[in-house]
């Protein structure tokens, strides 16, 4: 599935479809708190791009762009952003994720604070979600041996 | 609500579903599977639920169709039961 087959049109395209998928995924996650969408559905479309990558070209190419160390701090930030704008509300004396309370710290008022925690919220969602779903699909694809499969051919061309 | 086009969408759904856990082929089910992932999103759709909707296209029908592959390119095509 991951072996490496030179097809001008396949890579073309999606060589062209790739940055357009990413920019919707971006629109959807920062629209998401006034339309339908939000950080899990952006996040999963980032990593559709990323899907759509190793399966036109190969898994040494994607690692490439997208290395294991800098996937694992993408899924440790998503967390970081989700949890700490949550402690930060907590810190400003309100209740956990209480976004009105973010109003002390930013200049706007109560409501427009509770309308940008909204968007803090969907990008470390995103963020995770995406890093998440690559890990798995990089996971299942090379049956968790990453470098084995890095290096040996024979394992994914059966 | 159109009820026409709801059970016409509903029976479409219950075909691809039967069909997914009938078929021999892992392949097929998968893409029956995908199917069946699209056509819940449009009667989500119909139903006035864009949200949901929304998250059945990018997850059910994108992202868990391509999980599903890469797993199965993984194992014997064929069931064993």
């Amino acid at each position: 599935m991951i072996e490496r087959f030179e097809d001008v049109i396949i890579q073309t395209l999606c060589r062209f479809l790739v940055p357009f998928m990413q920019i919707y995924a971006l629109y959807v996650i920062a629209h998401g708190h006034s339309s339908p969408g939000g950080g899990f559905q952006g996040g999963c479309i980032l990593a559709a791009s990323f899907v759509l990558l190793v399966i036109a070209f190969d898994l040494k190419e994607a690692k490439r762009r997208m290395t294991e160390k800098l996937n694992t701090i993408f899924t440790s930030l998503g967390v970081f952003i989700y949890a700490g704008t949550g402690w930060v509300c907590l810190i400003l004396g309100g209740n956990f994720l209480d976004y009105s309370k973010l109003s002390k710290i930013l200049p706007v008022d109560s409501v427009h604070a509770r309308y940008h925690g909204m968007l803090y919220i969907e990008i470390g969602v995103g963020i995770g979600v995406m890093a998440c779903m690559i890990s798995i699909f990089l996971n299942l694809v090379t049956r968790g041996r990453h470098e084995e499969a890095l290096e040996d051919k024979d394992l994914w061309n059966t | 609500m159109i009820w026409q086009l709801d059970l016409m969408l509903l029976t479409f759904v219950t075909i691809c579903a039967i069909a997914a856990i009938t078929v021999k082929d892992l392949l097929s089910a998968v893409v029956l599977l995908g199917a069946f992932s699209f056509f819940m999103c449009l009667l989500w759709n119909e139903m006035g639920s864009v949200d949901v909707a929304f998250t059945e296209a990018a997850v059910g029908a994108g992202v868990s169709t391509a999980f599903f592959v890469a797993a199965v390119y993984n194992m014997t095509r064929r069931t064993k039961d």
